[in-house]
């Protein structure tokens, strides 16, 4: 493929564009683990549990809507909220993979929100100096609940880890599986190119992300999967696994069936 | 005053005057199961309702529908987790509460025995469920029994909030487009005669209330409440340009109420003997969950444990 395209990816952004797809990856990830965690309410395993996950979801959501409606302002027109959550398909999507994975049972839920949590407090924390004040204010806003839901998933990992023989099989498994899909929290992605340092690389996250899984994990009786596992990639240029398709068909019938309605 | 008055009649001059019963305090055997029975009862209404609304969280049509609701359905859980707390402080433990619950020996809030196959069906349940769920917790805000009488007042302050958002979605409906408009009307249909089925049997056949009222737990008498609510969502309903579906609903001026037809009294008994349409879904989902939760619980508990034991451990030996 020609001009600013390498195998099928996009190379080349201009300033506006990469600001807006920076914008995407950060509230992207916010609205789909918000909508993947929504999922638990009435399911949890013990209803203060329920409570906590359904809070976590909250503050996702409330997340995703402040960066949305930035990116609603930068678009101008008819652009709103609503029309980012609803009216993209999958290819406009920019979330990692790893949290369109299904929720499986309490450990798989707990894994992948341990490792985006882990991700998020170290990204958020370093956002809150951002030069682009929009960003900066909402890392400022988050960062104490990011800080809570690390917290929080590192508990449950180090209780199942050391809880049964059961408990800890089942979690293992869960490390094991969602191993594959971590790697592409780290990719490097030509935007930064027009980005001002100050917009923080995920790559540069990954070795104090992987200090703490490795603590977390040691802390539960848990073993890393060794180094060197080929790692997906696709969620951050629009190429998602299938079951993104499913959650946003879900998630977006009542505005597309019925898009002229206010709701 | 004589002196050989039984501490049967102590306790009921003592409810007369005004008097809140705390846990540590004597009553009657009748009065602790009545309210064990009721607070439970509340509290698993709180818990299977989450169901009917949770099914609709992840296709809430906006961001800020989708955070109200899930705010509510949160509020939900606390009150549950109040409610059971308050039915404890009468010494039966959560986990025989749940118990009866899924064995069928306790009852819920017949109303969740009803589908929700409708978004406006969020916005009916905020405005006609929660409104006479309010109807009678106001009630319970001076009900003789002080821990739950605590928790409805902070309970009615949340029920009220959320009638309002369930107001504004079925208004958003109503001044919507003609399907928006359609799916209001519909939901409404279906909702208006469970809604007045909450307030339980009609006066002459409830059995319970009597004695109920005699030690102040309830304060006013099933049909009192319900012509309150007929009262008080009429006009709402008109306000809205919606059909209540009751043909012999009309005002009557010399009541200064709204007279209206009789409740299908057959389905009532029914859907309270498990025969509603979603009695055994909501109950196999509560004992689904429950069960696939266990060993997260007992997880949980093997770790406290190992916990406590590491802690004695390094502790040094006084």
């Amino acid at each position: 493929m020609g001009g600013g395209w390498l195998n099928g990816v996009k190379r080349d952004f201009t300033k506006e564009e990469a600001l807006e797809e920076y914008l995407f990856f950060l509230a992207d990830d916010a609205l789909i683990l918000g909508q993947q965690l929504s999922k638990w309410c009435s399911v949890g395993p013990v209803l203060e549990q329920d409570i906590a996950i359904i809070n976590t979801a909250l503050d996702h959501i409330g997340r995703a809507r402040l960066l949305y409606q930035h990116l609603a302002v930068l678009k101008g027109g008819v652009t709103t909220e609503d029309s980012l959550a609803y009216f993209r398909d999958h290819m406009d999507f920019r979330n990692a993979l790893l949290i369109e994975q299904p929720n499986g049972h309490w450990g798989e839920t707990i894994v992948r929100s341990f490792f985006m949590d882990t991700f998020n407090f170290y990204l958020y924390d370093r956002l809150r100096s951002c030069s682009y004040a929009p960003i900066a204010e909402v890392a400022e806003k988050s960062i104490k609940e990011i800080t809570y839901h690390a917290q929080w998933s590192a508990e449950w990992v180090v209780r199942l880890g050391d809880g049964t023989e059961e408990s800890r099989e089942k979690v293992q498994k869960s490390v094991d599986d969602l191993w594959m899909w971590t790697g592409e929290l780290f990719e490097t992605s030509p935007i930064y190119k027009e980005l001002d340092p100050s917009f923080v690389k995920f790559s540069t996250l990954k070795s104090s992300w992987l200090e703490k899984v490795d603590e977390v994990l040691q802390v539960a009786t848990l073993t890393r999967p060794e180094d060197g596992v080929w790692a997906q990639t696709g969620g951050r240029y629009g190429v998602h696994s299938a079951q993104l398709g499913f959650i946003l068909a879900e998630m977006q019938i009542l505005p597309r069936t019925h898009p002229d309605a206010n709701w | 005053m004589g002196t050989n008055i039984s501490i049967e009649e102590k306790f009921q001059a003592y409810v007369d005057a005004e008097n809140k019963v705390e846990p540590k305090d004597w009553m009657p055997e009748k009065y602790r199961k009545t309210l064990v029975r009721q607070i439970s009862q509340h509290a698993h209404s709180e818990v299977i309702g989450m169901q009917p609304e949770a099914n609709w969280i992840t296709r809430a049509p906006s961001l800020r529908a989708k955070l109200i609701l899930l705010a509510k359905v949160q509020d939900e859980a606390g009150h549950g987790l109040y409610l059971y707390s308050a039915a404890e402080t009468l010494g039966t433990s959560r986990d025989q509460m749940i118990a009866d619950l899924q064995s069928g020996k306790a009852k819920y809030s017949s109303i969740f025995n009803y589908p929700t196959p409708s978004w406006a069906d969020m916005g009916t349940i905020g405005w006609l469920v929660d409104g006479a769920a309010i109807q009678n917790q106001v009630m319970l805000t001076r009900t003789s029994y002080g821990p739950y009488a605590r928790a409805m007042v902070k309970i009615c302050k949340e029920e009220s909030f959320h009638q309002r958002q369930g107001y504004e979605i079925i208004m958003k409906l109503a001044q919507g487009t003609p399907e928006q408009k359609k799916m209001a009307q519909e939901s409404l249909n279906r909702w208006w005669w469970p809604s007045l089925m909450m307030f339980g049997p009609s006066d002459d056949n409830s059995p319970n209330s009597e004695q109920s009222m005699r030690w102040k737990i309830k304060r006013k008498s099933n049909d009192t409440l319900r012509q309150e609510f007929v009262n008080k969502t009429v006009p709402q309903a008109h306000y809205l340009g919606l059909t209540i579906p009751d043909s012999d609903l009309k005002w009557n001026e010399k009541r200064g109420s709204y007279d209206f037809g009789e409740i299908n009294w057959d389905e009532f008994y029914n859907v309270i003997q498990g025969n509603g349409p979603c009695n055994k879904e909501r109950i196999a989902h509560h004992v689904k969950a429950h069960e696939e939760g266990a060993w997260v619980r007992e997880a949980a508990l093997a770790y406290a444990e190992k916990e406590d034991k590491r802690r004695q451990n390094t502790t040094p030996a006084a």
